[in-house]
C-alpha cells in the first residue's frame, strides 16, 4: 500500500513532473490540432445556414466552447488551489497559477465573442444582464487572482492568499450557468441540455463539442508549457535544476 | 456543402464582421498566448544558465 502510495505520489514532486510534461505537451498540441481541424471544417462546410441567424449564428463554434472552458478552467484552477493549500503540496500551487491566465484569456474571449454576436443579434455590444454580467465577474477574478498572486513576494503565502481568493469565488460558477434560468435574460438558454433532447442539428451540435474538446486540450498544452516555466521560476535554487541538461550545458561567455 | 465560392464564404452572408472579428480574435489570442510563454520559459532558462556559469567561474578561479 505504502509503496504504491509512493509511487504515485511522486509525480507530485516538481522534479519528475517537469520532464513529464515535457513530453506530454506535444501529444496535447497534436490533440488540439487534430479537434480543432475537424471542429472548424464541420462547423464551416458541413453545418447548415441557421433559419433565423443566416451565417452569424456559426459564434457560437467559438463563443460557447471558450465559455464553458472560462467555468471549467475556473474549477480546476479553484481545485489544484485547494489541493495546494490543504497538502501544502508546491506543484499543485503551480498549476493554479499556470491556469489562471489561460482561464482570464477564455473568459475575455467568451466576453468579446458575445459582444459581436450581440451586436448584429440584440442590435447591442453589451448589456448588463446576468448572463454578461456574472461572465464578466468571472473575469475580474481571474485577474484578481493573478494581481494578488503578484503582489505577495513570498511565493508560499502568495499561494494560499491566491488559494482563498480561488475558493470564494467558485460561488460565481454556478450563478453563471443559472443566470439563464434564475432571471430574465436576453441571453438564450443553454444550448445543450443533459436532460432535453437536442435542440439544435446534430452537426452544429457535433462541431460544437469538437471544439469545445480542442479549447481543452489547447488548454492542458498551453497550462503544463506554463507551468514548466514556473516550475523552473520557483525552483531556481534547487540542485536538480542546475543539473538540467538545458541548464548546464552551453555555457554562454 | 454551404458555399458556391471563397468569396461568398468570407462574406458569411453579410455577417463577415462579426464572425470573422470572433474567430479572429481567438485565432490571434491562441497564437500569441503561446509565444509568450515561450518566452517566459527561454528568459528563465537564459537566466539559470548565466547564474551556472557564474558559478563555475567562481570555482576555477577562487
Amino acid at each position: 500500500m505504502s509503496k504504491q502510495a509512493t509511487n504515485w505520489f511522486r509525480f507530485a514532486s516538481p522534479q519528475t513532473f517537469y520532464p513529464l510534461a515535457g513530453k506530454l505537451i506535444p501529444v496535447f498540441w497534436v490533440l488540439t490540432a487534430v479537434f480543432g481541424i475537424a471542429g472548424l471544417w464541420l462547423g464551416f462546410f458541413v453545418a447548415p445556414t441557421d433559419a433565423t441567424q443566416g451565417e452569424g449564428y456559426r459564434i457560437i463554434f467559438v463563443h460557447v466552447p471558450t465559455s464553458w472552458m472560462s467555468m471549467f478552467i475556473y474549477m480546476v484552477m479553484a481545485g489544484w488551489a485547494a489541493m495546494g493549500l490543504s497538502l501544502n503540496a508546491r506543484l499543485s500551487s503551480m498549476m493554479a497559477q499556470a491556469l489562471a491566465p489561460t482561464g482570464a484569456l477564455m473568459a475575455f474571449l467568451s466576453l468579446w465573442t458575445g459582444a459581436f454576436w450581440g451586436k448584429p443579434m440584440w442590435g447591442t455590444w453589451w448589456v448588463w444582464d446576468a448572463r454578461l454580467t456574472s461572465e464578466l465577474i468571472l473575469f475580474f477574478l481571474y485577474l484578481g487572482f493573478i494581481a494578488l498572486q503578484a503582489s505577495i513576494d513570498d511565493p508560499r503565502r502568495a499561494d494560499k492568499a491566491g488559494a482563498i481568493l480561488a475558493l470564494v469565488g467558485v460561488v460565481n460558477v454556478p450563478i453563471i450557468y443559472f443566470s439563464v434560468t434564475w432571471w430574465n435574460t436576453l441571453h438564450q438558454g443553454a444550448s445543450v441540455s443533459m436532460t432535453k433532447s437536442p435542440t439544435m442539428a446534430a452537426t452544429m451540435l457535433w462541431s460544437m463539442l469538437l471544439m469545445a474538446l480542442c479549447l481543452w486540450m489547447y488548454a492542458i498544452a498551453v497550462a503544463l508549457t506554463r507551468v514548466r516555466a514556473i516550475i523552473l521560476e520557483r525552483e531556481a535554487h534547487t540542485d536538480w535544476v542546475k543539473k538540467l541538461p538545458e541548464v548546464a550545458s552551453e555555457v554562454a561567455a | 456543402m454551404n458555399w458556391n465560392s471563397a468569396s461568398e464564404f468570407f462574406a458569411m452572408g453579410g455577417y463577415a464582421l462579426y464572425v470573422w472579428g470572433s474567430f479572429g480574435a481567438c485565432a490571434v489570442a491562441f497564437v500569441v498566448e503561446p509565444l509568450l510563454i515561450r518566452q517566459r520559459h527561454n528568459q528563465i532558462l537564459r537566466t539559470l544558465r548565466r547564474q551556472t556559469a557564474a558559478e563555475k567561474l567562481e570555482m576555477d578561479h577562487p
